[in-house]
Formats: C-alpha cells, sequence, structure tokens
C-alpha cells in the first residue's frame, strides 16, 4: 500500500468523496464541488477557445497581419453581446441569420445524403447470391423486416386498445429489443464510469491496487 | 423456499448497492479471466489498421471530455499503442475544449510506456503530431479536407506545421488512411456527414456504451468501418492489441480496459440475478395471492 503524496491526487480525491457524500445526502461539500465543478469548467473553456481558436484565427490574422477582411467576422461575432442590451438587442439576429443560412446550407444536401439516402439504400434486401455468406443475407433480412414493420407500426398502428395488424406488432417487437439494448450498453456505461472512480481511489489515491 | 424468493425480492435498495460494490472491487484483488472475444465492429478497426502498410497516416479525434475518461482513453492509449507498434504515424486533434489536455495526455503517456518498456523513441513531429483544438467542428472538418494547414497552422505547442517533419507530405484527407474519432459526443455524426459523406474518408468511430447504438446503423451501410463502444469494446481492443504483442513477443502493456471490464461483468452478473430474484418473487407472491 502506497498512499499517494500528490497534493494534486489527494484534492483529486477529496473532490470524488464529495460528490460521492450525495448518495448519503444532499450536503454543503457536495453542492460546492458541483459548482466548483462548473466554475471550473467555464474557466478552462474560455481559456482553451482564446488559446487555440480566438487569437491564432482572429486576433493573429487581423492585429498581426494586416488581414482587415477579418473585420467583418469579428464584428459579426461582436454583435453576439448585443443581447445584453435591449435596445441593440436586434443586432443579434444578424450573426445568427448568417449561422443559420450556412450551417443549413452545408449540412442540407449532405446530411440527407448520409442518413437517408444511404440509410434507405442499406436497407433494401437483394436476392441471397448478393450477399458474401447465408449470415450476412440473414442479417439484411432481419434489418430489412425491422426497418419495415417498425415504420408500419408508426404510421399505420392503430389506436391504443384495438387490435394491431402482424406487422406493427413485429415492429413493437423490434423497438422493444432495441430499447433494451439501449438501455443495456447504458447500464454497462454507468457501471464503467464508477469503475473508473473506484479504480483512482483504490490505485492512484490509496495505492492498494496497481 | 417462497416465502425467501418473496423476502429477496424486497431487498433494501441500499443493501443491493453495497453487495454491487463488494462484486466490483473482486476483480482489483483477485485476477478473473473472461473471454472478451472481440466483436465484428471492435475487430473490423483493429484490422483495418493491421492491414495499414507502415509509414500510412491516421487521424484520431480526441472528442471526449473527463466525465467518461474509463471508457473513452482506454480507446485511446489501444489504438495507439497499436499504431506506433505498426509504424503507423499518428495525427492527433481535438474537437471538444475538455478533450484537447486529455487527448495530449494519453499521446505522451503511450510514448513514455514504449520508451520504459521497449526503450522504443516515439518522436514527437516524426511518429506523431498534436495540433490541439479547434472550435466550430463542421468548419474544422471540413477545411481538414482541403488544407489541413488552413485549419490548423500550428499545433498545440504554437510551433509551425511547416518545421514537424511528419506533416511535409501530408495535406489533406487524400493523405489519411483512416480517421478514427473518440467520442462522448454527437460529433461522429458531424464526422459521418462531412468527413466520409463528403470527402470518402474511411472513419472508424470509439463511443461511450450509452451512444453506441446510435452509430450502428452506419455501420451496417458501410458509412464507417468499423465501432469500438463503451469499455467492453475498449476492452476487445486491447485484448486484440495485447494478444498481437504477445505474438510478437513483447512484454505487455498495462490491461486497465480488461480489468475494469471484469468489474462491470461482475456487477452485471449481480444485476440479472437481482432482476431475477426480484421478478420470481413477484411472481410468486402474486400467485400465492
Amino acid at each position: 500500500m502506497h498512499i499517494s503524496t500528490s497534493l494534486w491526487t489527494w484534492l483529486a480525491a477529496a473532490l470524488t468523496i464529495g460528490v460521492f457524500s450525495f448518495l448519503y445526502k444532499d450536503n454543503p461539500f457536495y453542492r460546492f464541488v458541483e459548482s466548483l465543478f462548473v466554475g471550473v469548467s467555464a474557466g478552462y473553456s474560455v481559456v482553451i477557445i482564446t488559446a487555440n481558436s480566438f487569437i491564432p484565427n482572429l486576433w493573429n490574422p487581423l492585429f498581426k497581419d494586416g488581414n482587415w477582411p477579418y473585420l467583418v467576422p469579428m464584428i459579426l461575432g461582436l454583435f453576439y453581446f448585443a443581447m445584453l442590451s435591449k435596445r441593440f438587442a436586434y443586432l443579434t439576429r444578424i450573426p445568427f441569420a448568417f449561422m443559420i443560412g450556412g450551417g443549413a446550407g452545408l449540412a442540407l444536401p449532405l446530411a440527407f445524403q448520409t442518413n437517408v439516402i444511404e440509410q434507405v439504400k442499406s436497407t433494401f434486401l437483394f436476392n441471397p447470391g448478393y450477399y458474401k455468406s447465408l449470415g450476412a443475407f440473414i442479417d439484411a433480412a432481419i434489418i430489412f423486416i425491422g426497418v419495415v414493420s417498425i415504420l408500419l407500426y408508426f404510421y399505420f398502428g392503430r389506436k391504443r386498445g384495438t387490435k394491431l395488424g402482424l406487422m406493427p406488432r413485429i415492429g413493437v417487437i423490434f423497438l422493444m429489443i432495441g430499447f433494451g439494448a439501449s438501455f443495456g450498453y447504458t447500464v454497462m456505461a454507468r457501471l464503467a464510469l464508477l469503475i473508473g472512480r473506484i479504480s483512482f481511489l483504490l490505485g492512484d489515491w490509496l495505492g492498494i491496487i496497481r | 423456499m417462497r416465502e425467501l424468493f418473496i423476502k429477496l425480492s424486497k431487498m433494501k435498495r441500499s443493501t443491493i448497492f453495497l453487495i454491487l460494490i463488494v462484486g466490483m472491487l473482486i476483480p482489483f484483488f483477485v485476477t478473473l479471466k473472461f473471454p472478451y472475444t472481440a466483436s465484428p465492429p471492435t475487430k473490423a478497426v483493429f484490422d483495418y489498421i493491421e492491414n495499414l502498410p507502415e509509414g500510412s497516416v491516421i487521424l484520431v479525434s480526441v472528442d471526449y471530455g473527463p466525465s467518461t475518461l474509463p471508457e473513452t482513453e482506454p480507446m485511446l492509449e489501444a489504438i495507439l499503442k497499436h499504431a506506433f507498434i505498426k509504424n503507423i504515424r499518428v495525427i492527433g486533434i481535438a474537437l471538444t475544449e475538455e478533450g484537447t489536455n486529455l487527448g495530449l495526455r494519453a499521446f505522451e503517456n503511450v510514448a513514455k510506456e514504449f520508451k520504459a518498456l521497449y526503450n522504443i523513441d516515439i518522436r514527437y513531429g516524426a511518429d506523431y503530431v498534436y495540433l490541439g483544438f479547434k472550435s466550430g467542428s463542421e468548419a474544422a472538418i471540413l477545411g481538414l479536407g482541403e488544407d489541413i494547414r488552413k485549419v490548423f497552422p500550428k499545433d498545440y505547442s504554437g510551433r509551425d506545421i511547416e518545421d514537424l517533419p511528419m506533416m511535409f507530405n501530408i495535406k489533406n484527407y487524400n493523405d489519411i488512411s483512416l480517421v478514427i474519432t473518440i467520442s462522448s459526443t454527437m460529433l461522429p455524426q458531424q464526422w459521418i456527414i462531412y468527413a466520409q459523406g463528403r470527402y470518402g474518408v474511411p472513419l472508424a468511430i470509439g463511443t461511450t456504451a450509452v451512444l453506441a447504438t446510435d452509430w450502428y446503423p452506419y455501420l451496417q451501410s458501410g458509412q464507417i468501418i468499423g465501432l469500438i463502444g463503451g469499455l467492453k469494446g475498449a476492452a476487445e481492443y486491447e485484448n486484440l492489441v495485447n494478444w498481437k504483442f504477445k505474438m510478437e513477443g513483447r512484454s505487455l502493456f498495462g490491461m486497465k480496459a480488461i480489468r475494469n471490464m471484469n468489474a462491470v461483468t461482475i456487477a452485471e452478473l449481480l444485476i440479472i440475478l437481482f432482476i431475477l430474484l426480484g421478478n420470481i418473487g413477484y411472481f410468486l407472491e402474486k400467485k400465492g395471492g
């Protein structure tokens, strides 16, 4: 057993225990750690964005290299601060309009291609000879039945209390399997996070495990 | 027996938590060997990197934060170990602020481990570069497809990208064999749309278990080449890398993901047991009236 002599490890251990103390009940130490986390995260983001984006992308090109067209995005960016004033709040609409217009223009064709066209293409069912193996054909058939039955469930499923046709019923089974898989993964994720902290406390801090 | 099951189904929540904690601690003190056979999506990522020729370049985007470190960091470290032992060069970037330093830490830790274990120098600027964080993820991903230098004129420490020998012949995705995003966010969606969809670059995703199911449809459609899902995926990849190292007669790296996954496996077995006991007790009680 080699207890850590690092001040930072002790601090991290204390903060971890502070968060876990909520399991007993809400307390001032927990609230302090929670606030500290929010504050540190915000501060960290400001520093990283300033150093990695603001200075190399705007400050240096504009004020070091004298690249004056960069004034336009700078002014547009400054308009965001207009929301602090009731009188000038309308100015924020201009950068928002650029963001939404540009973002939608960029995303729409590509998102449609990747999320709709490609997904629909991959749902098509071909004859068994098209696939590398029988297993691949069975996989494709299950996906085909799953997609069609779930669509039928959403679009043609009758109101609750009345009998559903066979396909929408199969759709419900597929949905339940999907929810079950998601839930199983979620449980695993939460346990993994807990294990991470236990591993830190027992290993890095107390030195009980290697 | 009936009373026992009914009693067990009404076990206090605090007792369940206590049993889970005790169960999860076992793998930290006793060596357990669960078979983590690689699932096809994880194996696909491993095989893809394994089949890349020496000197190829992969780009790893560190898109996670500290809250998901136990799941995501072992993935990144296992991929880096695999790449470095194969002499594959790695470009590291971050599209989340929080991932910036975490990514750098993983690169440096793996480089140190290579030196300590095998006396192999993993040199910054020749074997890997770390370009740091860039805000505006869509623009950054699209920009990398045109010219990396325009998106990242300097590396994380402020060194000019032109001064890094590894970057001499690398301009855009055409010079990159694989992009891997290790993410605890929805950023893989943007990588799929803008990097794979627009430029056709091969893409793999390493993600938290919570998000893994979101990316399976893209695996089936062939838009991503592989998927490492959660701690289980990380343990599988670690297992594959360890197997490779063992075959080459090398000593093994630490097995962080595998050990943590052992604890998760015990906890999940206990949870399944509690669900069964709860249901048996419920039906026996209902049957008894």
